[in-house]
């Protein structure tokens, strides 16, 4: 809002500006009928007297009739003119606060702790980002602007009115008390006839949507026929609901043209008995026909407004929410140390929430340059314990260290960079693969893109496409199996400045071939890089350094191939299995 | 009349495609003709109001008298009645209209979506579709209601106002009316410009809402890249042209009307300043000059309303477009009259008339191309005896889902024949193959609903009994009793509440129920979890009992135990034989079965070290 006070302080004055001319002119007209073409004496507020006189008054101006009516026409040019910026004016200041309101939402949320991701619903929110800005947007660019004017319509048309007859002015009131407290109940109802009709309209979208996702099983069980009943159920409720809301704007707007009607009807009536008993002029009274519907249309106005003002609380509410979350920090005293030392866990332990402990008393060293696989169950904590590297997470009791500096007291920002993660669901980006791949920085040479591509064995995939490199993938574009997700991941990651690699599961959706040909290229085109895997498969579990078995957060074992394939637990479990494999052939096949 | 010619002139308004519209609104002719009747009215009253007050001002107020004002108030009150009937019964009528031809149309397309083929559902993705239903169809029911009543209402209006202006002073009147053409050219000039701009913003909305999207579900990879700064500044573009583009069009709005109504002033100054001579002079009354300064004010909003129109009807053509393609699509598998007359088709089928179905399948020297695609298939043979299991192994892409989606009938042969019982399919309904149909997909799809629902989906009439026996047959009832209301608990959109396990249960408890002659497995995309595994082991193997099915390339316990395991290989079967037969070979099969063994026993063993 700061910042922008200055157009909406402008658009208030051109608006005011606009309606004070659009009643001076019917109050021009009427000076012009009744003392230029009439013979009255001029009448009504003192700058219209004033001008009447300062043109020369009567005959004058009689002789020279295109000076009334060009003063007619400058009248209207001025405002159109404050009414061009009224518009303009307010729509700098609602489009630059949405601007900034949407700038600060989408940093704000990127900026969050990586845990308020996990939990939350993207659905909610990106309802909240858009559907929630536009409906404040609309207030700010709209209706406040509209609020001031209805106001001012009102209280100026009083002002000029009472004056001209205290009598009429009363009888053209009537009706805007209850008018106005008709059309803010109406709407009030309306909003939630409104919210009614949405729901069904949703409901029928949805049965429209499964059963165009579920059209395979629709067909195979011939169930066209139910979903055809199904699909014409929500259907004609939307219709009967929508069509109930329309009725109900039906009778609105004739009831309350009715009203206005009626009014404007007695106003004429009453006015033509205080014309002929004297009481008020002929072009009094065509100032009032005239200003009975300025008097009437803001009223009807301000109800509308303002019972729609109630929704740009709630969805300023609920942008509150989301920008009153805390976001990620650094303590100040944190610092940039090289990432290039061993990675030594003691005693560490962590826990999502304060009753169930996902990580407990993990200590080991990951010596600098060397592999370290992790295996263990869905739910062991494997995944967390890779997160807490990279500070996703910060682990609650015990030390990690790097280089022997507190893992906690180096800048997050600084530590990501430099500690590569390819998450086991990779999201991509909605741009072409190459951009994709380079996405940590749009300069590199495509040299480099290819050089990673290769490395995670997608290079010759991606040239199979029909655009290769200029491939849109992500949510508006080519939809990449699991595995060639995982392998652009890869390349991507790559083209960071890393110093630690991990690989969540990351290898899952390739073929086993596929990963042995990408650990191996890794290890020729890296050097001194500390890799931690996470992996179920055995040949690639056998070539680290490191073997970790995770079991509920603990570690069970750890050694080598070479030690672990001889110690009862998961890891000779697994091994044993290609024996089985083996025996189980030669059965088969005796 | 003049606007429809305007029109052919400026190529921009299609009327061949606005008549095969109209064609669709047939049932809502009497209340279209209605509604223009009312309209007519509506604008009869608009104009008769300032006569009213300038009869009033020449017969009362002028001469001083009061004569008369009883039958003046009389006819007030009868315009008033009329006008607000009219505007109840023109509101009434546009609303029946616009959510009568909605319904319709949408009705005919979702009609038309449960007939197309699975060739069109390939390249039309389900976004597309739901637009094409929904936004497009109200627009478009919208634009055939509301339209009407501005077009109708502005032309009597004006011809209405012109005449009684004319009648009243003829020099006046044309002098008041020479501006019309200017104001008409301009405010069709402006409000396509006002749509044009207001569409572009709309685009670019829509970008920043795919913006969100991508920054709130990437937010955590985002994050371990380090891409916060680029990606904001990314998006501080975006809405730095948002911005921009949005004041563009309001500011271009709030030009037209200023325009308009200074010209309208224009008018009124001319009106003034010659009908004032002309009231000096006694040619006309100074009601009469009242009255048409009143008019030359009323002139701007029909103009304004039916220039409008015009660019309401260019941005509805679109929608009228891509809603009536959708709905004249014709689908490529049809069954012709002679077959729909004696076995029914989809939504009304003749099932006296059906043949029992044994389950024996035949493929006779088969081609198949996807359109615009390769032969995937080519003079495909394979016989399947009534309650043989087969499974299909082989690469993505080497034709296994294409021969399930035949056996389907989802496609149909290019060249030769599919045989069920020794008849061509073709020479039955689609709906007789598909009801004795068992079809199970990995990734199973639920409807929102409860799990007896859902169930209950692969027979209509089955009791609560039917339903709970085939859960327990899968054992499925194990963890449905564990869910919050049992079988009476809702699954969610797609049935996003439960496990893909659980869903997958499920769905094969539905298929169960059906009870098919042939059944199909199609596609393991990915691992399923460890712990549902023996579960839908045991369920598979109840399925599959005495069926004929076809199993694409599956869990391998399942494949192991199939009556013939079929290698494809480039649309070609390349081994065929048991387990063991395949095994003896050391062949594509040997190769493929170990590899996955030892990726299957891992994941097992990984599993099982849970339950430890």
């Amino acid at each position: 809002m700061k910042g922008n006070l200055g157009y909406y302080g402008g658009a208030i004055l051109a608006t005011l500006g606009s309606v004070v001319i659009g009643f001076i002119t019917p109050l021009l007209l009427s000076l012009v009928l009744d003392s230029v073409l009439g013979e009255k004496a001029p009448e009504g507020p003192g700058f219209m007297v004033a001008w009447f006189n300062w043109m020369g008054g009567r005959e004058n101006l009689l002789r020279n009739l295109w000076i009334c009516a060009l003063s007619l026409v400058t009248l209207n040019v001025l405002g159109g003119l404050f009414q061009f910026l009224n518009g303009r004016l307010s729509a700098v200041a609602s489009e630059n606060i949405a601007r900034s309101l949407r700038d600060r939402l989408y940093d704000h949320l990127s900026r969050l702790e990586f845990n308020y991701h996990v939990r939350a619903e993207t659905g909610d929110l990106i309802q909240r980002c858009t559907s929630d800005v536009e409906t404040v947007r609309r207030f700010l660019s709209v209706q406040l602007v509209q609020i001031v004017r209805s106001a001012a319509m009102l209280v100026i048309a009083l002002c000029i009115l009472w004056p001209l007859s205290h009598k009429l002015t009363l009888v053209a009131m009537l009706i805007v008390p209850p008018l106005f407290l008709y059309s803010m109940l109406f709407f009030r109802a309306v909003i939630r006839r409104f919210r009614e009709t949405d729901e069904s309209e949703g409901a029928m979208s949805a049965t429209l949507q499964e059963n165009l996702t579920g059209m395979r099983v629709v067909r195979a069980f011939g169930r066209q026929r139910y979903e055809m009943e199904k699909f014409e159920e929500r259907s004609r409720d939307f219709r009967d609901k929508m069509d109930r809301s329309l009725r109900l704007d039906a009778w609105y707007w004739s009831t309350s043209d009715f009203m206005s009607m009626l009014q404007t009807g007695l106003v004429l009536l009453v006015g033509i008995f205080f014309c002929i008993r004297g009481e008020i002029s002929l072009g009094t009274l065509v100032v009032f026909t005239q200003y009975e519907s300025m008097l009437l249309w803001p009223v009807r106005q301000l109800g509308r407004i303002l019972a729609d003002m109630g929704k740009s609380v709630v969805s300023l509410d609920r942008l509150d929410d989301i920008l009153l979350q805390k976001p990620e920090s650094d303590a100040p005293d944190s610092v940039e140390p090289p990432i290039d030392g061993d990675i030594v866990f003691d005693d560490v332990g962590f826990a999502y929430n304060d009753n169930s402990p996902v990580l407990r008393h993990l200590s080991f060293t990951i010596p600098r340059g060397k592999t370290v696989a992790i295996l263990g169950a869905t739910g062991s904590g494997k995944s967390t314990l890779v997160h807490l590297l990279q500070r996703l997470y910060d682990y609650r009791s015990g030390s990690i260290t790097i280089g022997g500096v507190e893992l906690k007291k180096i800048k997050k920002k600084y530590l990501r960079e430099h500690v590569g993660i390819v998450l086991q669901e990779p999201f991509l980006y909605s741009k072409n693969i190459r951009e994709n791949i380079r996405i940590v920085d749009p300069d590199l040479p495509e040299e480099k893109v290819f050089w990673a591509a290769k490395v995670a064995a997608i290079h010759d995939g991606i040239l199979e496409f029909e655009n290769g490199y200029d491939t849109i993938v992500g949510e508006r574009g080519v939809t990449l199996s699991g595995g060639q997700k995982q392998r652009v991941a890869i390349a991507r990651t790559l083209l960071k400045d890393n110093d630690i690699l991990i690989f969540d599961d990351s290898l899952s959706a390739v073929d086993t071939q596929t990963d042995a040909a990408i650990r191996a290229a890794l290890r020729k085109n890296t050097r001194n890089l500390t890799t931690i895997i996470i992996s179920h498969r055995i040949t690639t579990l056998s070539e680290a350094d490191l073997i970790l078995v995770l079991e509920e957060g603990r570690i069970v074992q750890s050694g080598t191939h070479e030690t672990l394939k001889n110690e009862e637990g998961l890891y000779k479990r697994i091994c044993s299995i290609q024996n089985a494999l083996e025996t189980e052939l030669d059965e088969t096949l005796a | 009349m003049q606007f429809q010619e305007e029109q052919d002139y400026t190529k921009k308004l299609d009327l061949g495609l606005w008549r095969r519209l109209l064609k669709y609104a047939r049932p809502y002719y009497g209340l279209l003709l209605a509604l223009a009747g009312t309209m007519v009215l509506n604008a009869v009253g608009d104009v008769l109001f300032p006569m009213l007050t300038s009869y009033a001002i020449d017969n009362f107020i002028v001469p001083q008298s009061v004569r008369g004002l009883g039958w003046f108030i009389l006819t007030y009150l009868l315009v008033l009645a009329m006008q607000v009937t009219t505007i109840f019964a023109f509101q009434r009528f546009a609303a029946k209209v616009e959510v009568g031809v909605c319904y319709t149309i949408r009705q005919m397309a979702f009609r038309k979506l449960q007939q197309l083929s699975f060739s069109f559902y390939d390249k039309t993705s389900v976004g597309y579709l739901m637009a094409r239903v929904t936004s497009d169809t109200q627009r478009l029911a919208d634009t055939i209601g509301w339209t009407l009543i501005d077009l109708v209402w502005g032309v009597v209006y004006m011809i209405l106002v012109a005449g009684a202006m004319l009648s009243y002073n003829w020099r006046l009147a044309l002098l008041v009316l020479s501006v019309l053409p200017v104001l008409a050219v301009i405010s069709v000039y402006f409000q396509s410009r006002i749509l044009k701009n207001h569409r572009e913003v709309r685009k670019t909305n829509s970008r920043i809402t795919g913006a969100f999207n991508e920054g709130i579900m990437g937010a955590k990879t985002t994050k371990t890249l380090v891409r916060e700064e680029r990606n904001f500044r990314e998006f501080q573009e975006l809405t730095q042209t948002m911005r921009v583009s949005s004041i563009r069009a309001a500011t271009f709005s709030s030009v037209y009307m200023p325009i308009v109504t200074s010209l309208g002033s224009l008018v009124t100054g001319l009106a003034l300043w010659r009908g004032g001579y002309d009231t000096l002079n006694g040619v006309i009354t100074l009601g009469t000059l009242v009255i048409f300064i009143n008019y030359t004010v009323s002139f701007i909003e029909p103009v304004r309303s039916i220039a409008n129109i015009f660019s309401e009807m260019q941005s509805a053509q679109a929608a009228a477009e891509r809603v009536i393609s959708l709905v004249e699509t014709e689908p490529d598998i049809v069954d012709g009259p002679e077959i729909t007359s004696v076995y029914g088709d989809q939504f009304d089928p003749k099932r006296e008339n059906w043949p029992a179905i044994k389950g024996d399948v035949e493929f006779q020297n088969v081609s198949f191309q996807y359109k615009g695609g390769e032969k995937v298939l080519e003079n495909f043979s394979l016989h399947v005896e009534a309650g043989q299991n087969i499974a299909l192994v082989g690469e993505t892409g080497s034709g296994k889902s294409t021969i399930v989606n035949l056996v389907c009938r989802f496609y149909e042969p290019t060249e030769g024949r599919v045989l069920i019982d020794g008849v061509d399919y073709r020479e039955r309904s689609q709906l007789w193959l598909q009801s004795h149909l068992g079809y199970v997909l990995q990734s199973p799809h639920l409807f929102s609903g409860t799990v007896r629902e859902n169930i209950r989906y692969g027979r209509l009439d089955a009791t609560d009994e039917e339903v709970e026996a085939a859960a327990r047959m899968v054992r499925a009832d194990h963890f449905i009793s564990k869910l919050e209301k049992g079988y009476d608990t809702n699954v969610g959109e797609g049935g996003n509440r439960l496990s893909t396990g659980e869903k997958q249960l499920i769905s094969f408890a539905r298929a169960i129920l059906a009870d098919p002659a042939i059944f199909v497995l199609d596609e393991a995309t990915s691992s399923i979890d460890t712990e549902t595994e023996q579960a839908i082991q045991f369920a598979i193997s109840r399925l599959l009992k005495n069926r004929t099915s076809f199993v694409v390339a599956h869990r391998l316990s399942t494949i192991k135990n199939a009556d013939r395991i079929l290698v494809i290989s480039q649309g070609r079967v390349i081994e065929d034989g048991t387990h063991k037969q395949l095994l003896e070979k050391k062949g594509h099969y040997y190769t493929l079965y170990t590899n996955q063994f030892k990726e299957e026993g891992a994941l097992s063993a990984v599993g099982k070290a849970l339950e430890v």
